[in-house]
């Protein structure tokens, strides 16, 4: 378990964009009459990304009104889940994963850049570009180590091109998602082992 | 080795193409309708007979766990299934595989598993993290609902609704009851069982959650026949599975094999070898972080299936096969297990939520060697007592790695303690000068 509060500097006022409001009955209408309360995970996210990819209180208050539920209950729900960010994150929010498939891999000289570079977890930088956070395995253990950057995952990871990446999105280059070695996905890197006989060993 | 005829996932890559059309040529989608014809009764008895055990970590039997939901259904509590996509086992990477690559095949398993069930509505539960898992997966849904496959009115007459639902970051909800739970729209908290939930599941009504893979090779066991699926592995270990294989070897990936295949043919044949030659292996966490690791001389020539590896006092879990070479600090390796275990504990019960904290300092201790010999022993005992006594196998999860660890490693423990005591310290501890 991990203690989460909310930041202490909040907004005065949430409101969701005709467009995500309208994105949210459509969520809603996924769930039976009178369960409108399960939309409440996909309502504080699409609050979040509107908010810069964290979640002020008055977006956990506002949800609890649309969705008709107690405030108490929203806010259990913001502060169990880790992805929701109670305070401001850089503008590339850097998640590293350090659980142990990545840390055999080498997540521990990930770190160090990011430390070097973006200084310690959930500190802003002062360009307002960058923040990072050490999280648990986000499932990409094939292509370890990784981080995931907003919404995006980036694998295959090595110190250098880690530097590279940061220095591609720092000056607004465009980035390739995904693995940084050429990798499509989770196949073997060098030939297919499998498969092979429909899309040749290459 | 498995040929590629019997692969299920041929897309497993995203080499080829991923649409719905693409998924047809591949031979999803054809003539589901005659599956459907078989009746709810055939397809459970095929689904037994095939011997498909749950691919989600626990192994059980996926046709009789379908088998306990109500014969007949009460109008007022329709049936729903709940595909457990909320994939974060440290080590586990292959419905990520599945969902964005080659989704039709659980869009798919999804029709035909709900119908074999009496269930008209069926969610998918993806984990937070997988955005772009996410959207893919939504894009193949939309597209058989273009495609009139699945729907209200849909062309295979057995009305049936599908949505993508997805969490937010908490390990706890890929137990099924927590993910009930979150997705009613609370804390994933894990419920008491009994009631099970084939009597009382999502919104109080029969549910039957199970794992993306479990589903998604349904159809392509139902198309080959159950004596197809049965005939790979060994008895009671039958058919293909997803391997996910990370950590030192040359080559990790993701790999669909025959189970049963030895962990050496396994990683000879698909990752290059372990890094560093054979001689060079140290330890493997076989099937997740949740089992014991196995000390190389154990696991080398060891059947990758459920039954050989629970004999080994380890497990297959969800085939994530962590391979850690000599260079690894195994303890520290452990000790991030328990971190994470301390993490995403949920706090309810207080086994879990004190132990698993007390056990990641202690092995914060123990990676540095400063601890005391006799609390090996205490660990291991503390282990215990989290064990089996908590709601949910979290417990079981965090305390297994640590046993498995003094079990297997204990002379390292030892003689890190040893090391740490032999030797002045650099940092000591400053006593005030009075």
């Amino acid at each position: 378990m991990s203690v989460r509060r909310l930041a202490e500097n909040q907004p005065d006022s949430f409101d969701f964009t005709p467009e995500n409001k309208a994105w949210l009955d459509k969520q809603i209408a996924k769930y039976p009459d009178g369960r409108q309360a399960s939309a409440v995970v996909p309502a504080l996210w699409q609050a979040q990304k509107q908010n810069n990819y964290w979640l002020p209180q008055k977006a956990i208050e506002k949800v609890a009104e649309i969705l008709g539920m107690p405030k108490i209950r929203v806010l259990e729900v913001a502060t169990f889940y880790t992805m929701f960010n109670l305070e401001p994150v850089g503008k590339y929010y850097i998640q590293l994963c350090g659980t142990t498939p990545c840390m055999l891999c080498g997540s521990d000289d990930l770190i160090k850049v990011l430390e070097r570079r973006v200084g310690p977890q959930r500190k802003v930088t002062a360009d307002g570009l960058f923040s990072w956070l050490e999280v648990e395995c986000l499932g990409a253990c094939c292509n370890a180590p990784m981080v995931q950057i907003n919404d995006d995952f980036f694998e295959d990871l090595t110190p250098q091109n880690f530097e590279k990446l940061l220095d591609d999105l720092a000056a607004g280059r465009a980035v390739k998602i995904g693995s940084q070695t050429g990798r499509v996905s989770s196949e073997p890197a060098g030939k297919l082992t499998s498969l092979t006989s429909l899309y040749g060993a290459k | 080795m498995l040929s590629d005829s019997d692969r299920i996932f041929t897309n497993l890559y995203g080499l080829g193409d991923r649409s719905l059309a693409g998924a047809k040529k591949r031979g999803q989608w054809d003539n589901t309708k005659a599956l459907l014809a078989l009746g709810r009764e055939r397809i459970i008895e095929e689904v037994k007979a095939s011997g498909l055990r749950g691919r989600g970590g626990a192994g059980f039997s996926t046709g009789m766990k379908w088998s306990f939901m109500p014969k007949e259904i009460d109008p007022q509590r329709p049936h729903y299934l709940v595909i457990n996509a909320d994939e974060s086992e440290p080590g586990t990477c292959k419905d990520r595989e599945i969902m964005r690559n080659d989704p039709h095949t659980l869009v798919e398993g999804a029709m035909i598993a709900s119908f074999a069930m009496g269930a008209h509505a069926c969610y998918i539960y993806v984990r937070g993290e997988f955005i772009a898992e996410r959207e893919a997966l939504q894009a193949a849904v939309d597209e058989a609902y273009a495609a009139n496959l699945i729907g209200k009115n849909n062309s295979h007459g057995y009305p049936f609704d599908l949505y993508v639902h997805h969490g937010a970051g908490a390990y706890i909800c890929g137990e099924e009851t927590a993910l009930i739970e979150s997705l009613e729209g609370k804390k994933g908290m894990p419920r008491l069982k009994p009631p099970f939930p084939a009597n009382v599941g999502l919104y109080g009504c029969p549910t039957t959650v199970n794992n993306v893979e479990s589903i998604a090779v349904v159809p392509t066991i139902l198309r080959r026949g159950a004596a197809w699926f049965a005939g790979i592995g060994r008895p009671n270990n039958a058919g293909t599975k997803l391997f996910c294989i990370s950590g030192h070897v040359n080559t990790p990936c993701n790999i669909e094999e025959a189970m049963s295949i030895s962990f050496r043919e396994l990683i000879d044949a698909h990752c290059g070898g372990v890094r560093g030659g054979w001689d060079n292996l140290l330890a493997v966490i076989p099937g997740g972080s949740s089992v014991r690791c196995l000390p190389a001389h154990e696991i080398i020539d060891c059947p990758m299936d459920f039954d050989s590896l629970s004999k080994l006092g380890s497990g297959l879990g969800t085939a994530a096969v962590i391979v850690m070479d000599k260079s690894t600090d195994i303890i520290r390796a452990i000790a991030r297990l328990s971190y994470f275990y301390k993490h995403e504990s949920c706090g309810q019960c207080t086994p879990c939520r004190e132990g698993t904290g007390w056990m990641w300092r202690v092995m914060q201790r123990m990676v540095e060697g400063r601890a005391q010999k006799k609390e090996i022993d205490m660990l291991f005992d503390v282990s215990k007592q989290i064990e089996g006594h908590t709601i949910c196998a979290l417990g079981d999860a965090a305390a297994w790695p640590v046993q498995g660890l003094i079990t297997h490693f204990r002379d390292v423990i030892e003689q890190r303690i040893d090391q740490y005591t032999a030797n002045p310290h650099s940092d000591p501890v400053r006593v005030a000068a009075e």
